[in-house]
């Protein structure tokens, strides 16, 4: 146990967070809860710990990374908690400030990173890294961005690069004789010809409202060009109330005002898969998504992937737009972060975990295999050795949109610090909800601008 | 004997108390240090329009849930205080929602309410296909309507109780007098069940101050801001926001809230006036 553990801060901590938990617990007339996948065995101090996502494939490749590097050390074991993505996201943040995270902090850098590293709770790796020569000649360069802070690298890339692609599919396309959308303009104009033939649009999970964010994201980009967000994300005063930015989000109303969405999407969650669901069950002929979710629509949707019914496409151009066609946004890679409450003997652990079983061969291959574009220039390479025809194209697009990017925009909830994250994303809902104004939107946020 | 229950109160109740009293005052995302803040957190969520809308929703629910549960708590305690076999019978039934987790009847719900998925759906019902957690109104209805679901057997368990209290010899007078059974309930069982009702209510409204679970799980807050109550508020702004200042501030007013709550619902018993008969 670290000496900090009887510090002022630690114990304002406990007592804090166990109020707030207090607050919620006391006077309620039910009884006692359990959270699912809260475990207390995963506190600092007993050993090297790993939290991460569940959700297949990707929870698999994990669990065989974890285990490679558990069978080859056997005195040193790496003990793991898994959690939903959205538990994910609450839980790391308050055991972190507790002193009660684990060793290897798993995330998506940018904002969250920054505010880590701000608090001094993860470790800075610039060095150690630097001489990982192969490991970082290995990587996109593009993946490091999200990853340094200030000039210093606080977290090493690994797993997928997952754009944000357009699914659609095929047979939808077929039944109303109408051919995927080539600009905004086009998805306008096929909203009302799928509702009359009683298939929604677009599939949305808005309840998690992250994904309605990628729908502003991309309209952003493709109205104003990639500055407008970069403008924002600099702090520029007013970012938000740009003339693009209005009619990006003017135009997302009149997309939901015109039934672009499935029924009742502010209640449906991405963490349940039930928006991927509603795309290959054919109750929705769209759905703006991330590319790690391929996997599971190949796993559970019958034959949609592998009869050839699944489309993808980057977003279209918006008609008189400044944006580049080709940019993209979404996740530039995962990251690993290592905690800088952790012992001597747990942070060496983690850093050979990092080194030795998060981009090695076996992971590399099994990315590849489940559909994914690891975040390593090898990646290519491996691309040929792929029979599946599906799998093949899939991959080749994705490795393409990344590569092929002028600018892959990391996510804004991911880009900008938690706090603005918040604000934006509880505006978002209220966008979506028709609650707010384009105007409404943009003031609540520049309010938030450069926190 | 008093030791073990204080010394858990001042653990469990008083000293988070004083610590989220503290933190009110302070600036904190929750992983770096606490600086003090003096009063800006509490003047920045008491002008802050979204914490008089969740006011209002909490009001909303609260007062909605009180109103559908007390009438049917009542009806359903009356109805199981009889002694007859069947009705032992569907008490043990009309429990077991109070025996589920919040959670696990959210989640439940939910998939129940699915528009596209759901129960509607699933058997054709266009009555029961409504967008019922993704419009504003709708979702208020149904979180009044599964907090009911679950909470009426407690209450109901309570107004049993309180109703084989009541002498029998009361409504055997009153059947020589020539009262009905309507009567008799209006009469009778309603007046002396005062304070059972005063309890149970107390209970419903200060617990309705906390509910947090079903609707995080359920609803998220959402539509748009529509079912953002106070307790959902302050994880948010705690815990999503890393703003532990103004979440406490938040905090600290919930606990004044069900204070001030609690003790008006006493004060509306009129200890004074205290019917002789209660608790016979």
């Amino acid at each position: 146990m670290d000496p900090m553990a009887t510090s002022r801060r630690t114990f304002l901590g406990l007592v804090g967070g166990g109020a707030l938990a207090a607050g919620l617990a006391a006077c309620g007339s039910s009884g006692p809860k359990t959270t699912p996948g809260s475990t207390t065995g995963a506190a600092a101090g007993t050993g090297t710990t790993y939290w991460y996502l569940t959700g297949q494939p990707q929870e698999a490749i994990r669990d065989a990374q974890v285990k490679r590097f558990n069978d080859a050390n056997s005195g040193s074991q790496i003990k793991t908690t898994k959690f939903q993505n959205d538990a994910f996201k609450a839980k790391i943040k308050t055991a972190i400030g507790a002193g009660q995270g684990p060793t290897l902090i798993w995330g998506w850098g940018g904002g969250g990173l920054k505010a880590y590293v701000e608090a001094g709770q993860v470790e800075d790796l610039t060095d150690w890294f630097n001489q990982q020569t192969d490991l970082k000649n290995s990587i996109f360069p593009s993946a490091f961005t999200a990853a340094t802070v200030n000039g210093k690298l606080y977290a090493v890339p690994g797993e997928t690069v997952t754009p944000i692609v357009l699914f659609y599919d095929k047979r939808s396309f077929e039944k109303i004789g109408a051919e995927p959308p080539q600009s905004w303009g086009d998805i306008m104009d096929l909203v009302p010809k799928f509702n009359d033939k009683g298939i929604a649009p677009f599939s949305l999970g808005g309840q998690s409202r992250w994904t309605n964010m990628m729908w502003l994201e991309f309209l952003f980009d493709r109205i104003g060009g990639s500055e407008v967000f970069q403008n924002i994300y600099d702090g520029k005063k007013d970012g938000w109330s740009d003339p693009s930015a209005l009619k990006a989000l003017d135009e997302m109303q009149k997309l939901i005002k015109a039934n672009g969405f499935i029924k009742g999407f502010s209640s449906i969650t991405a963490d349940s898969n039930a928006d991927q669901a509603l795309l290959y069950t054919g109750k929705a002929a769209m759905m703006l998504h991330g590319a790690w979710t391929y996997g599971n629509m190949k796993s559970a949707g019958k034959d949609f992937v592998t009869g050839g019914h699944l489309g993808y496409m980057n977003f279209p151009p918006v008609d008189g737009g400044k944006g580049d066609p080709t940019d993209t946004v979404g996740n530039p890679g995962q990251y690993m972060s290592i905690s800088s409450k952790a012992s001597q003997a747990d942070k060496d652990n983690a850093k050979k975990f990092i080194a030795n079983n998060t981009l090695d061969d076996a992971t590399v291959d099994a990315w590849v295999k489940s559909g994914n574009i690891p975040v390593v220039k090898s990646a290519k390479d491996k691309l040929s050795s792929i029979t599946d025809k599906n799998d093949s194209e899939w991959l080749n697009f994705v490795y393409d949109t990344a590569a092929n990017a002028k600018n892959f925009a990391q996510s804004w909830d991911q880009a900008l610090s938690p706090t603005a994250a918040e604000t934006l994303l509880d505006n978002i809902a209220k966008l979506f909800q028709l609650s707010i104004s384009p105007q409404q939107f943009a003031d609540n946020m520049n309010a938030v601008i450069g926190q | 004997m008093v030791l073990p229950a204080l010394v858990m109160f001042v653990v469990f109740g008083v000293v988070p108390l004083v610590g989220v009293l503290a933190l009110s005052f302070t600036e904190w995302d929750g992983l770096g240090p606490i600086h003090p803040a003096g009063l800006s957190n509490w003047r920045s969520v008491l002008s802050d329009p979204t914490l008089l809308h969740s006011i209002l929703v909490t009001f909303e629910i609260m007062i909605l849930s009180w109103a559908v549960q007390t009438p049917i708590s009542l009806l359903l305690g009356t109805f199981l205080a009889g002694r007859q076999r069947y009705r032992a019978f569907l008490a043990v039934l009309y429990f077991i929602p109070l025996l589920l987790s919040s959670a696990a009847i959210a989640i439940t719900y939910k998939a129940l309410l699915d528009p596209n998925f759901g129960l509607g759906p699933g058997l054709h019902l266009d009555f029961l296909t409504q967008d019922w957690l993704g419009q504003s109104n709708l979702a208020v209805g149904v979180v009044v309507f599964i907090v009911s679901w679950q909470f009426i057997p407690f209450h109901s368990l309570i107004y049993q109780g309180g109703v084989r209290q009541i002498p029998t010899t009361m409504y055997e007078a009153a059947s020589i007098d020539g009262a009905g059974r309507v009567r008799q309930f209006f009469s009778i069982t309603v007046p002396q069940l005062k304070y059972t009702i005063i309890t149970s209510s107390t209970l419903m409204v200060v617990g309705s101050l906390t509910f947090f679970d079903l609707i995080f799980v359920l609803t998220a807050g959402g539509p748009g801001d529509a079912t953002r109550v106070l307790a959902l508020d302050m994880y948010k702004r705690g815990f999503m926001s890393n703003q532990m200042g103004p979440a406490s501030v938040i905090a600290v007013f919930l606990v004044l809230l069900g204070l001030a709550l609690a003790l008006l619902l006493r004060r509306l018993g009129g200890s004074t006036t205290a019917s002789q008969q209660e608790g016979a």
